[in-house]
């Protein structure tokens, strides 16, 4: 019995190729989704004509084309980016924080990013740069003020920093409100979407320049993903283990915001994601980060594509922002995972 | 013999109160101390300064002559680990991804395992008999088991001087015995260091080559087991009237509390 355990064990470590696999796979599944979301929509697309689009037959003016390309396509690449980034967010917060319930949303990193971007627009800065530079701005206000007053006083209890972060949401959705309030109308539109999240204004130009912010985050984080699993145990231990952990902090710390400030610019407040999607890999791939980080992250993009292809058909021709449908499937979530985990997570 | 770790004059405090201060002494290859002393004397941050956890604020620690402080901390957990108290996992890891986390220091930049590691992890495993517990998460296991599969990482991280911060807290009276007389042959075989922070005096007195009696974060007594463990200097330290015999079967020190 005992040597067939030791056996096993050893089999099922993880290895490159296991990674690599199961990435390829889980890519597999985006790509899937992605296709899926692209024939779905209010206007009626065949696969047919999608077989047509790829062959070229289609000319440059046909309306398919035009809604596939211009319309759909972007919106799709811009869901998985910020389903992505959310997702990888989320891994990275729990572990560094050792809080299961950590995500850019919950600690208050997405509204602090949205803060951001909301005050590049009555500045008057456009969507090129200032939009994305003050939204990652915002981001690091909010996690160094997550360190700060989630440290200082009260001790590195998770849950403190769980609570200061709902209290600095709560702050930066307030300063929104207030600025959606007493903005000029032309402006008030492009403010709100940060409350609720939305996708459709995914624009090319946007994505190529989150797409290297993420591919860089990832091999980044990636870098790191063995001293996550040890600072998972408590960051004395992963010390003694060999991770430089203040050094690691500080770091991830920096490329998770600077990945969140640059999707919040461009898509608004997703909640709930970053909790889900790590959570659900967890469940199936265990807690190894060298497998959690690709699997949530390229997951993430998946499970948000999906969400936002029902935000954008459940009320069809109506559209809901994505960030409602996350908000049902999360709030829920997150409710199940505090009364099952509760009481242990509360031990520090 | 070669001392592998020397400690001249540390001293340190937690803000303005002083823990320890003016403590000197040397580890060598092969030995096992023993630390006793009572609660709040200083035991446990004498171990996390030896692991460079904290830092001393008087004196100097050095690594075969080497200072501590000039080490990456990887390097230093090639020389030393450590098996504190402070272990609450937050997600499920099994017993092997647990021990094979002991490699870490060793792992090149691919940051996966590969045959020596894989071998050192099943070594150690085999050396604390829980290689059956190999495929189980850590979270099943009892308090007793738990202990014994950090051991084994800490063995995993194949290092000159192990520090245990009371290691056997959580073991049965079989397992306490085990664990000892497996820290003592690793000691003898591997020319291992071992340092272990205990309450239970007996056990130390059996099993220890030195005892370090701390006292108020001062050393009381440091010599063989017999030296320290003397009636006069366990009521002193620990305020406790006690009597202390030889134990007919091992000849070591033994003490009965009064």
């Amino acid at each position: 019995m005992g040597r067939l355990d030791r056996r096993n064990a050893v089999e099922k470590r993880l290895t490159p190729y296991r990674v690599l696999t199961l990435s390829a796979m889980m890519a597999l599944l985006l790509f899937a989704v992605g296709c899926l979301s692209l024939v779905i929509g209010t206007a009626d697309i065949s696969l047919k004509s999608l077989g047509a689009l790829f062959s070229g037959s289609l000319t440059p003016e046909d309306p398919t084309r035009l809604i596939l390309f211009r319309i759909r396509l972007p919106r799709i690449i811009l869901a998985g980016f910020v389903g992505f980034a959310l997702s990888l967010g989320g891994v990275v917060f729990q572990a560094l924080l050792r809080n299961p319930l950590a995500d850019p949303y919950i600690l208050g990193v997405s509204s602090g990013s949205a803060f951001g971007a909301v005050m590049a627009i009555v500045l008057g800065l456009g969507f090129g740069v200032g939009v994305p530079v003050m939204s990652f701005a915002g981001a690091l206000l909010t996690v160094w003020l997550l360190m700060q007053l989630g440290t200082r006083r009260m001790g590195m209890e998770s849950n403190t920093i769980l609570l200061m972060g709902v209290i600095i949401n709560a702050f930066f959705t307030a300063i929104i409100m207030f600025f959606i309030s007493t903005a000029a109308d032309e402006r008030l539109h492009s403010m709100l979407f940060w409350l609720y999240g939305d996708l459709s204004q995914g624009r090319y130009a946007h994505l190529s320049l989150i797409g290297p912010v993420l591919l860089a985050a990832l091999a980044i984080l990636y870098r790191f993903s063995g001293h996550l699993n040890l600072i998972t145990a408590g960051e004395e231990v992963a010390a003694q283990l060999g991770v430089e952990v203040k050094q690691t902090k500080k770091i991830c710390f920096l490329v998770v915001s600077l990945m969140i400030g640059v999707v919040v610019a461009f898509s608004g407040l997703i909640g709930f994601i970053g909790l889900m999607v790590p959570h659900l890999a967890r469940m199936i791939f265990g807690s190894d980060h060298r497998l959690l980080i690709p699997m949530s992250s390229i997951g993430g993009a998946a499970f948000l594509i999906a969400a936002d292809t029902l935000a954008r058909t459940v009320i069809s021709p109506s559209e809901l922002p994505v960030g409602v449908i996350t908000a049902f499937m999360g709030a829920p979530f997150f409710v199940f995972l505090l009364r099952r985990k509760g009481s242990r997570w509360s031990q520090s | 013999m070669e001392p592998i770790l020397t400690l001249s004059d540390i001293g340190f405090g937690y803000g303005r109160n002083r823990v320890l201060a003016h403590i000197g002494f040397q580890v060598h290859a092969g030995e096992i101390i023993g630390i006793l002393g009572p609660n709040g004397s200083g035991k446990s941050t004498l171990l996390k300064l030896m692991d460079g956890i904290l830092l001393p604020h008087e004196g100097e620690i050095l690594i075969r002559e080497r200072p501590l402080s000039d080490f990456k901390r990887s390097d230093l957990a090639k020389e030393v680990a450590m098996v504190s108290q402070e272990n609450h996992f937050r997600f499920a890891f099994s017993v092997m991804e647990v021990v094979l986390m002991g490699r870490f220091p060793h792992l090149g930049k691919t940051q996966f395992e590969g045959k020596e590691d894989i071998k050192a992890a099943l070594e150690a495993l085999e050396a604390t008999h829980t290689d059956h517990l190999a495929g189980r998460s850590l979270d099943e296991l009892s308090g007793g088991e738990k202990q014994r599969v950090l051991i084994a990482r800490a063995l995993a991280q194949e290092p000159n001087v192990i520090l245990l911060d009371e290691p056997t807290s959580f073991l049965d009276l079989k397992y306490k015995r085990e664990m000892f007389r497996l820290i003592t042959s690793m000691g003898k075989s591997k020319g291992l260091s071992v340092v272990i922070v205990s309450h239970d005096i007996d056990l130390a007195s059996q099993y220890c080559d030195r005892i370090l009696l701390l006292n108020k974060g001062v050393i009381h007594k440091l010599g063989v087991p017999e030296e320290v463990i003397t009636a006069t200097d366990i009521e002193t330290v620990y305020d406790c009237p006690v009597h202390v015999d030889r134990n007919p079967a091992t000849g070591k020190p033994r003490v009965s509390i009064i």
